[in-house]
């Protein structure tokens, strides 16, 4: 990869992160459209709980930590590596089907 | 709790629809999974990974559109323009199932569900959106990146039309479906204008720096890696 490209996709990185990291802590906590739609429809009670609500990221906190910033921060900035890693292995994967579909 | 529920929980959607949903999204990301290689090369490979990566991110940003009511990006216009319908369809996959499993965000039965109104509907309907604005407007950046803009207004009430549809087929509330099909366009024509703008910040700021990525901007010359 030429540094130019390196340059450019630490750059798109890095704001992920900021994003995630920083930025999250200022989103609207209002429900979202279909949340809200629900709400005000009445249906949201038919909702359930995920099988992994118990989960330590659930919500985009992390279970534990009390502050606010940091909990949601630290949350974003693992959501993102995760996401990195699964999404390379995929694109990984999805490159890989084209070279061996030609041999 | 700062971080509102941004996708389809459980419950909303009865097991057999969701059911349903779920094997038409598992056909889906595997045409995506067979499509995408033709996109995806050394050069581009990366870019499709960040896409996914930013996706995660800006979804995190949920933004007010109304009295008590937020909204947040989708990303499928976005990803279509930048890597593709094929990698953009894997690149939501990929967010919305890290969203589902680690951060109980989106039900884990419904999961085929958003999937299938994000990852489907929003990037296949954005695919063909950008097809044809391309022809009608300026063969130009600006061109390409309002077309993008359009395509991802247009993507979130669809996306939203497929979220009544599966309600129609298997919803457990006992609401009318007007009643859901109006109150959840009405919303997302909203919401739209924040995807809008922001597709168009992000096409901007990458085809200003590296339009030889951008999937959506094909000068004349291919270079076939």
């Amino acid at each position: 990869m030429s540094r130019w490209s390196k340059k450019f996709y630490t750059f798109f990185f890095l704001v992920s992160l900021a994003v995630a990291g920083v930025l999250s802590f200022y989103a609207s906590s209002h429900p979202d459209g279909l949340e809200k739609v629900a709400e005000d429809k009445g249906f949201l009670d038919t909702a359930k709980d995920s099988a992994v609500s118990g989960s330590p990221l659930a919500d985009y906190g992390v279970a534990g930590l009390d502050n606010e910033r940091l909990s949601v921060g630290v949350s974003g900035v693992i959501g993102i590596l995760v996401t990195a890693a699964v999404a390379f292995a995929v694109f990984a994967i999805a490159k890989k089907l084209k070279s061996g579909a030609k041999n | 709790m700062l971080i509102p529920k941004l996708h389809i929980p459980d419950g909303f959607v009865n097991l057999p629809v969701s059911a349903l949903f779920g094997l038409l999204s598992i056909a889906f990301v595997g045409i995506a999974l067979k499509g995408a290689a033709k996109s995806l090369d050394d050069r581009t490979t990366p870019l499709a990974g960040l896409t996914a990566v930013f996706i995660f991110a800006a979804q995190m940003i949920n933004f007010p559109v109304a009295a008590g009511t937020s909204g947040h990006l989708v990303g499928a216009a976005l990803a279509t323009v930048l890597v593709g319908p094929h990698s953009a369809t894997l690149a939501l996959t990929v967010v919305l199932g890290v969203q589902a499993l680690l951060f109980a965000d989106g039900g884990l039965t419904a999961l085929g569900l958003n999937v299938f109104n994000l990852s489907v509907i929003a990037v296949w309907v954005s695919h063909f959106l950008l097809i044809a604005l391309k022809r009608v407007l300026p063969k130009t950046k600006s061109g390409v990146t309002i077309a993008a803009a359009v395509a991802a207004y247009v993507s979130v009430p669809l996306a939203a039309l497929g979220f009544t549809l599966q309600y129609a087929l298997g919803g457990t509330g006992t609401i009318p479906v007007g009643t859901v099909a109006g109150a959840m366009i009405g919303t997302h024509l909203l919401i739209g204008l924040g995807e809008a703008l922001i597709t168009f910040m992000t096409v901007s700021a990458v085809i200003a720096t590296r339009s030889d990525l951008v999937y959506g901007w094909k000068p004349k010359l291919e270079i076939r890696s």
